[in-house]
This record gives C-alpha cells, sequence and structure tokens, in this order.
C-alpha cells in the first residue's frame, strides 16, 4: 500500500518536473548553443516566458481548416505526455513502470506526429503537406532503427519494458558491450531525427524551403502553436530522459524509497545538462543535410542496430 | 447452445444459398433490399452461434448425405473455424447491412449470399470435397461479384485476372489435398486408396518430400488467394474495381478464409512433426508482401488501391506470425509459437474489422463524390463529416496507432518476433532480425500511408468540383461503418479477450497458451513479463486530454479568429475559384514523392521523366511517373511471355499436314510407352 503510494507520488513529481523542465532545457539548448558562436542569447526561462505568451493570444485558424486542425494539438500534445508518463526520469518503479512497454513509447509518439502530419494537410497548404510528407518518411526510416534499439535491449534484459530494461541495466551486471555502444548510437541518432534536430531538420530556421517539422504548423498561432511547441519541448525531453535512463541508469532511485530521490533528480539534472551541452556542440559543428540524403542518415543507424543485434548473436551464442 | 451452433451454421448457408437461388425471381427494385436483409440476419445470428462455440468450447460434426459417391460431406465446427467463423459473419453483417438502403446493383445481387455462403462452407468443410466446393464457389461468387461494373475495361481485367489467380489456386491445392488424403488412405479405414475426410488425413499426416510438397502447394493455393507475394497483383485492381461493400468483405473476410485454408492445411492436417525451416517461406513471403504492401500504398493514387495495397502489408504481417508459430512449434517452443499465433488471429481479426470499415467509407466516398482517385478529392470532412471520423477510426488502427486495434496485434507480432531470435542457429537468426526489422519498416509505411489517405482524401481543399459537392451516404452504411469502428475499438481496448476467444486453435495448433493475465486486461509474452495493457494506456491517454482540456481552459485565452491561411503569404484565391487553386496543395502523387524515390527507386523501379520547354514553347510541362511491382516484372510477365509462346506452338501443331500429325502422334505414343516400361522395370 505504501509502496503504491509512493510510485504515485513518484509519477505525479516526475510529471511536474518532466513539464517543468521541458521549456527549460530547450532554453539551455538555445543558450549554449548562442554562447557556442558568441552571442549571449536569451535567458534560459525564454520558451517558458514564450509559451505563456502564446497563451494569451488568441488563434487564428485556416477557413479551410476542420475539426482535425483544432484537434490536433491537445492530441498531439496528451499522446506526448501520456508517453512521458512512461518514461522513467529520477525515479524507477514509478506506477506506471508495469505497462512502460518501449514498443508502446514508440506508438505514442508515432499517435503524436500522426496527429501533427493530419493537421498540416487539414489546412491544404504546401507548406503543411511539404512537411507532412517529409516527417512520414523520416519515420518510416527512424522506426526501424528505433525498433533494433529496442531489439538488442531485449536481447539482453529479455522484455521490452522499460523500466525492467533500466532496472538491469543500473545493476551493470551487463558490463560494458560492444553491442550497447552501436545501440546507444543508434539511438541518438533516432533521438536527433525524431526531435527534428540538426543535421535532420533545423528547429530555428526560417528559410522555408528546409523545415519539415516548422512546414508542418506553419499555421498554428496562439494556444494551438502553444500546445505543439510545449509538445516539441516535452519530446526532445522525453528522448533525453530516455537516453539517459537506458545509457546511463547510474543513481536512479526507486520509486519506494523516498530519500534517494533528492540526489536522484540532482543527478537526472546532471545528466540533462550534459545532453544539452553536447547535443549544443553537435548542431553548431554540423550543417542540415539535404532532405534526400535523411534517409541514408538513418538507413546507417539502421545498420549500425543491425550490427549490434548480429554481434550480440554471435558473442552470445543464443539458442 | 454449443450443439446448436454447428447445425444452425449449416442451416444459414442453406438459407444464404435459397436467398442466391430465389433472388434472381424477385423484381430488380426489391431484390438488392431482400438480399441485404436476408444476409444480415443469418449472418449476425451465425456470428453469435460461432462467438457462443468459442465461449462455452465443443467440437462438433455433421455428416450431410450429400457429394462425392460413398463418401458424402462431413461439416464441422472447431475453435480455429468458429474462430474465423465470427470474423467472417461480423464482416458479412456489417458488408451487407451497409446495402439495406438498397442502393446495390441488383444485376449482381444473388451473388452476396452465395459468397457469403461459400466462405461459411470454406470453414465448416471437414473433408476434402466441401472444402474445395466452398472454395470454388467462392471463387465464382467473387469474379462474378467484381464484375458488378462490367462495362469498364478495367474491370473486366481485373476480374479475369483473378480468375486467372484463382484458377492457379484451385489448380494447386487439388493437388495439395490429394496428397493428404492419400496418406489418410492408408489408414485403411475405408478400404480405398484415399480418404478425403480430414480425420484420417490428420490420423496419417504426410512426411518427408510428400509434406514438403503439400507445404509449396498449399502457399500457392491458398496464397494466390490471400495476397501472399508474390501473387498479390490481382489484389489492387480487383478491390478498386468491385463495389464498396464487396471490396469489404473480399479484403476482410475472403482473405482471411485464404490464411484459415492455409493454417488448416499446414497446421492442422500435416501435423506438428515438421521440420524447422518450415516457418521460413511463410516469413519471408509473409514480410516481402508487408514492405511491398506498404510501399505501394504510398504511391498509388485510388483511394481503394491504397486499401488493397494495406491489405497485402497486412496479410503479410499476419503470414509472418504463422511462420514464427510454425517455426517455434518446430523448436518445441510452445510459449512462443502461442504468442506468435495468437498475435496472428488477433491480428486477423483486427484487420478485418477495421479493413472492413476502410472498404465501406470508400464505398460511401465513391457513392457521395463518384470519384476514387486521390487528386480529385480532399476536403470530404466538410461534405462527409460522419464517413471522415469513421475512416479515421479505421486508419489509426492501419496506421498501428496506440490503444487501436491493428497496434494490438502488431504488439504482438513484434514480440514474437523479439523473443524468435532464441530459435535455431546464427543463420535463422539474422533472418528473424531482418524480417523483425523489415516488418516494422512495413508498419512505419503504412502509418505514412494512412495519414496519406486521410489527409488527401478527406482533409485541405477540394480538388474538384466533384469532391466540393460531395454528398453524405445514406443511414444503413452509416451504421455498418460505426459497428465494424466499435469492435475494432473494442478489440484495440480488450485484446486479451479476443486472445481468450481465440484460446482453443492458440493451444491446439501451438501447445501454448497465449500470456493473458489480470482478467485478460493485460497482454504479456509470458505469464509473469511485464506486458502490454491496453486498458491502462487508454485511460492514461483520456487523462492527459482532460489534463490538456483543463489547462487550456484555465490559463489560455478562450475562443479563435478566422482568417484565410498564412501559407508563408501566399495570396488569397481569387474569387473565381471559391476553394483555392487546387493544384497549390499537396496531391497524393507529391506527399508519396520522398518514400517513392528513397524506397521505390529500388523496390518498385520508380522512374521520373521530366518533360521540361525550352523557353518561349508553350505546352505545358510534364512529369511523368512510371512503376512496376516487382511480381509483375519478375513473375507475371514472363509467365504470360510463355503463355503467349505456347498458344503460339498449340496453334503450329494444329495446322501440322496429315503426314506430320500421325508422326507427332506416333512419337507420342512411342514415349508413352517407354515411359511406362521403365517405370514398371523400376
Amino acid at each position: 500500500m505504501v509502496s503504491a503510494l509512493l510510485g504515485l507520488l513518484a509519477l505525479v513529481l516526475h510529471l511536474a518536473l518532466m513539464l517543468a523542465a521541458a521549456p527549460l532545457l530547450t532554453g539551455l539548448i538555445r543558450r549554449i548553443k548562442a554562447r557556442l558562436v558568441g552571442r549571449i542569447g536569451p535567458p534560459v526561462t525564454q520558451p517558458a516566458r514564450d509559451l505563456l505568451r502564446l497563451l494569451r493570444k488568441q488563434p487564428v485558424v485556416s477557413e479551410s481548416a476542420s475539426w482535425v486542425f483544432r484537434a490536433a494539438p491537445a492530441t498531439s500534445f496528451a499522446a506526448t505526455l501520456a508517453a512521458a508518463a512512461l518514461v522513467p526520469s529520477f525515479a524507477l518503479d514509478m506506477s506506471t513502470a508495469p505497462f512502460a512497454d518501449l514498443l508502446v513509447v514508440a506508438g505514442l509518439l508515432a499517435l503524436s506526429r500522426a496527429a501533427t502530419a493530419l493537421a498540416a494537410l487539414d489546412t491544404g497548404t504546401a507548406f503543411g503537406g511539404i512537411g507532412a510528407s517529409r516527417e512520414m518518411t523520416f519515420s518510416a526510416f527512424a522506426e526501424p532503427a528505433m525498433f533494433l534499439v529496442i531489439y538488442t535491449l531485449a536481447l539482453l534484459v529479455g522484455t521490452t519494458n522499460l523500466d525492467a530494461i533500466a532496472g538491469v541495466l543500473r545493476e551493470g551486471a551487463l558490463g560494458l558491450r560492444v553491442s550497447l555502444g552501436l545501440v546507444a548510437l543508434t539511438g541518438l541518432v533516432v533521438a536527433i531525427a525524431e526531435n527534428g534536430r540538426i543535421p535532420v531538420d533545423n528547429p530555428a530556421t526560417h528559410l522555408e524551403l528546409t523545415m519539415v517539422h516548422e512546414a508542418m504548423v506553419l499555421e498554428y498561432s496562439g494556444r494551438h502553436l502553444a500546445l505543439i511547441e510545449a509538445g516539441a519541448m516535452l519530446r526532445l525531453l522525453l528522448w533525453a530522459s530516455l537516453l539517459a535512463a537506458v545509457f546511463a541508469p547510474f543513481g536512479m532511485a526507486n520509486a519506494d524509497a523516498p530519500l534517494r530521490w533528492l540526489p536522484a533528480i540532482g543527478l537526472w539534472a546532471v545528466k540533462l545538462g550534459l545532453l544539452a551541452a553536447v547535443l549544443a556542440l553537435f548542431e553548431t559543428g554540423t550543417a542540415k543535410m539535404r532532405v534526400f540524403r535523411v534517409p541514408e542518415f538513418l538507413g546507417i543507424a539502421v545498420l549500425l542496430g543491425l550490427l549490434a543485434a548480429i554481434f550480440l548473436f554471435i558473442s552470445q551464442g543464443f539458442a | 447452445m454449443t450443439e446448436l451452433a454447428l447445425p444452425g451454421a449449416a442451416l444459414a448457408v442453406c438459407l444464404l444459398l435459397a436467398l442466391a437461388l430465389v433472388s434472381p425471381f424477385l423484381s430488380p427494385k426489391m431484390r438488392a433490399r431482400v438480399v441485404a436483409w436476408g444476409c444480415v440476419v443469418p449472418c449476425a445470428v451465425t456470428a453469435l452461434l460461432a462467438a457462443c462455440v468459442l465461449i462455452g468450447g465443443g467440437v462438433g460434426t455433421l455428416a450431410v448425405p450429400l457429394g462425392p459417391a460413398g463418401a458424402g460431406m462431413v461439416l464441422a465446427l472447431d475453435g480455429l473455424s468458429a474462430f474465423f467463423l465470427l470474423l467472417l459473419m461480423l464482416v458479412a453483417t456489417a458488408a451487407s447491412g451497409s446495402a439495406l438502403d438498397g442502393h446495390a446493383e441488383p444485376v449482381t445481387a444473388p451473388f452476396l449470399p452465395l459468397f457469403i455462403a461459400a466462405m461459411a462452407l470454406t470453414l465448416l468443410a471437414a473433408d476434402a470435397f466441401s472444402l474445395m466446393l466452398g472454395w470454388e464457389l467462392m471463387s465464382v461468387a467473387a469474379a462474378a461479384l467484381v464484375l458488378t461494373g462490367h462495362r469498364d475495361p478495367d474491370t473486366r481485367a481485373a476480374a479475369l485476372l483473378f480468375s486467372g489467380m484463382a484458377i492457379l489456386g484451385a489448380v494447386c491445392l487439388f493437388p495439395a489435398l490429394g496428397l493428404l488424403a492419400q496418406g489418410g488412405g492408408q489408414g485403411g479405414a475405408q478400404g480405398g486408396i484415399w480418404d478425403w475426410r480430414f480425420a484420417s488425413m490428420r490420423a496419417h499426416p504426410p512426411e518427408g518430400l510428400r509434406a514438403s510438397a503439400v507445404l509449396l502447394l498449399a502457399l500457392i493455393g491458398a496464397g494466390s488467394k490471400a495476397g501472399l507475394a508474390p501473387l498479390h497483383v490481382w489484389l489492387p485492381p480487383a478491390h478498386a474495381n468491385a463495389p464498396g461493400h464487396v471490396s469489404a468483405l473480399m479484403s476482410g473476410a475472403m482473405t482471411k478464409i485464404a490464411l484459415y485454408v492455409l493454417v488448416r492445411l499446414v497446421f492442422d492436417l500435416c501435423g506438428p512433426a515438421q521440420p524447422l525451416w518450415w516457418g521460413l517461406p511463410l516469413m519471408l513471403l509473409g514480410v516481402a508482401g508487408a514492405v511491398l504492401g506498404g510501399l505501394r500504398a504510398n504511391v498509388e493514387g485510388d483511394i481503394k488501391s491504397v486499401l488493397a495495397c494495406s491489405t497485402i502489408e497486412n496479410v503479410g504481417l499476419i503470414a509472418v506470425g504463422f511462420g514464427l508459430a510454425l517455426l517455434a512449434r518446430a523448436a518445441d517452443l510452445p510459449p512462443l509459437a502461442a504468442l506468435a499465433m495468437g498475435g496472428a488471429l488477433l491480428h486477423a481479426i483486427a484487420h478485418a474489422m477495421f479493413k472492413s470499415l476502410l472498404f465501406l467509407g470508400a464505398g460511401a466516398v465513391q457513392h457521395g463524390a463518384r470519384t476514387r482517385r486521390l487528386d480529385r478529392l480532399g476536403g470530404l470532412v466538410h461534405t462527409m463529416p460522419i464517413t471522415t471520423a469513421c475512416v479515421m477510426a479505421g486508419a489509426a488502427c492501419a496506421a498501428g496507432l496506440p490503444p487501436s486495434a491493428g497496434f494490438a496485434g502488431e504488439w504482438m507480432l513484434f514480440q514474437a518476433a523479439l523473443a524468435a531470435a532464441r530459435v535455431g542457429g546464427l543463420g535463422v537468426q539474422v533472418a528473424v532480425v531482418g524480417v523483425a526489422t523489415l516488418m516494422v519498416l512495413a508498419a512505419a509505411l503504412a502509418a505514412a500511408a494512412a495519414v496519406r489517405l486521410v489527409g488527401i482524401a478527406f482533409l485541405g481543399r477540394p480538388r474538384s468540383p466533384l469532391a466540393a459537392g460531395a454528398e453524405e451516404v445514406a443511414r444503413p452504411a452509416h451504421a455498418a461503418m460505426v459497428g465494424l469502428g466499435i469492435a475494432a475499438l473494442l478489440i484495440g481496448l480488450l485484446p486479451g479477450w479476443v486472445l481468450v476467444l481465440a484460446q482453443d486453435p492458440v493451444h491446439r495448433f501451438a501447445g501454448g497458451l497465449g500470456g493473458v493475465r489480470d482478467a485478460a486486461l493485460v497482454v504479456a509474452p509470458a505469464a509473469d513479463a511485464p506486458g502490454y495493457a491496453a486498458p491502462a494506456i487508454a485511460v492514461l491517454l483520456g487523462l492527459a486530454a482532460i489534463a490538456v482540456a483543463w489547462a487550456m481552459r484555465r490559463w489560455a485565452v478562450p475562443g479563435m479568429r478566422r482568417g484565410p491561411a498564412w501559407d508563408c503569404g501566399f495570396g488569397a484565391p481569387p474569387p473565381w475559384l471559391p476553394f483555392g487553386d487546387p493544384a497549390t496543395q499537396y496531391g497524393g502523387a507529391s506527399f508519396g514523392q520522398p518514400l517513392r524515390r528513397s524506397l521505390g527507386a529500388g523496390l518498385l523501379a520508380a522512374r521520373e521523366a521530366v518533360d521540361m520547354p525550352e523557353p518561349g514553347e508553350t505546352r505545358p510541362a510534364q512529369l511523368t511517373v512510371t512503376l512496376h511491382d516487382p511480381a509483375e516484372a519478375g513473375l507475371f510477365a514472363p509467365a504470360a511471355a510463355l503463355r503467349d509462346r505456347l498458344s503460339v506452338f498449340a496453334d503450329r501443331m494444329q495446322l501440322l499436314n496429315v503426314r506430320a500429325t500421325l508422326s507427332v502422334m506416333f512419337a507420342v505414343l512411342v514415349l508413352f510407352l517407354a515411359a511406362i516400361s521403365v517405370i514398371q522395370q523400376w
């Protein structure tokens, strides 16, 4: 009973932290990127302020748009939020742990993506169409790579449950493995593609011809845009937490040991900060690639993932 | 109740056959309506009976004093056939129910009950004669129903291709059953050489080369009807040209009946003692079809062709599931076999529901907007709101989004593919990883295709006056779509309950029980492993949506304004184009372009030819895209060339002079005598 209550408490705290940290993480990345190119940059809280500003504005909806356009931001954000409830941040064994399946997380993110893509097509504009078409194409290549990450982890741990995977990897019983390294690389590439970061997409661009995600949400304004932006920030944090939970799970607390929560939260913040710094460095150092190079980029991720699984077969002699 | 099920189902088949015979004599005005009502009632009752059998259990057989001399027909209803009977009758009730307002073409209406009865007979058959009788009646009725719009040459070509594939299927299924019956006869129950009853075939399963021949023939025979690669090419034209409720039956039910026959032959009649490699052909062909279908669904320009390609994709996934089950059964891993089999059956019934829904929706579009072409549709959400909502629910299943029915089946199939990595040597393992990755690729392609279908055909602005003036269809069609949608929703939310219904066939052919626990609310790969809790995910999503709605109400400014689309400053449309220039929005071809270029260039031999006029020329620029299904180029074109050569040869043989004819006859006679003497020596 007590552990169930603690699990619920951890979940509520986790969700509150995720929602609060999502704009901060985006702000941090922007700040680091600004400093790297010699600007001072806006404060870390700027994305959160932008969201509040957007909430105060009335949306303008295109005349040809239907209810799909108006329902999509909420659907997309709700799906991302549901996925965020499944991905552990600082504590394992939260109330959602028994059904925190990695395939379900991927499915919920796909639901969020499909809602945005449909809304982009609903306005009947060329930009919406181009964005939706490219987003769905990229996802067709990113999902097999994502699946291979899940596949290799499941081969190692024996389940696709994220909480169980993080728990086993936290113990460190598996040690360092070539497969894990390859899978981590694959996971990073997929995370970059799914979040529309450089070199797949440029989240800061205003050059219409190069954008994917921003082209899809071009028609949004007001509270709809706030939900879309918040969803994108939450998704970035979700992926960062996911990578941290799987590939750097040390220091995560258990939900039934609340005294350990505080250091675990601190450690989680440090991991996120490091990831943000790495991402900012990487993005500053690379240029966006041509749209038709992206499938090749993701194809390499698929090959790496396949290699990871095959390495595992050879080294462990599964049979 | 359960002992009444088999006679009840047989009676329903008789009623439907009687309806098929009587209805041609009714006046054309009444016929369609009478046929629809006459189909709905027995189908709904039979669905209930099948559900009773699945819940109550019990196997029954019924000998019918009809059929070949001395043998008679035997009907039986076991768990497997009851599961597929439930699937068939649900689809049939909805499909015939959608025609209750009598809009169906009266000329081909009598073939609808014949089609349903033939499929039911195929399921109830417990001897080779009844099976082939049902199978062939099914082919004939389906071909006749495809011919409903026979004035269109495309329709006639589609029906011809379908009939050709049906003949190929029969040509392979007859010898497959013959090989099985030969084994049955060795038991000597009737003293004959052959025993056509399934019970005696089952008692003496084939071995070695004979078993492999049965597998090959069953794969071609049943696979050609199911749409298994590379014999899938008939599906897009046949489904596109048939009326909506007929394509719903063909795609939702007929492909599943073919899969049932495959399972019956390979899992049941061939017995469990088969080698490990038996699973591989099903897996490889299945995944090839899944990827091809998923990709083609992104490039087809006709909404019903898109749906037919998605059927190829889903049938491929189900076939992979059966292949994995065969693999695991041969490796003696009952829990894994049960997982794969359960996943395949779950995905089969889920696909039957949502694909029938989508085909009924496509039929409604064809009826309301008078066109099926993506580049003429658009904006139907405003003119056909109920149809759009139903199609969106079906498309969510087709895209495999949680917590829809499509996701549950795919989740189980992926889990089976994960667990199957522990079977066999390195070669099998690498094959399993490759198949699993391609399955995910196919699922992601299906998601892109679903977004394309809904986004281009139903959302956006109308691309033609036809779409702008589309009319919502009548109430029965809505009721049928909503009913199928509710069925799909229930399957998605309670996949464990479906697995409980499928417990008997899973236990019988896989040897284990599916991992279902917590009042069947959680589906898991093993009894103690964490699993997929669809109700919990649905509740989580619902709570998140409520939280978002509450936060918006609490913090955001209410209301909204309407304005022209921004589109980065694209000008407002001129007054004579009330919906703007339709060419300024993305269409079906442009949406599929990135996938066509990146994957289609290799897999579909997609080529683009750009004809750009010189400055000063007045002709328009043109982009021509050519696509070829590899099965067409690699299998059907050579087969057609061979047919042409053979017909030329036959022609020449008929026109020989007397001397040449006599010498040919003499040579053949000598050849046969030589052959007989060699065989007798041997």
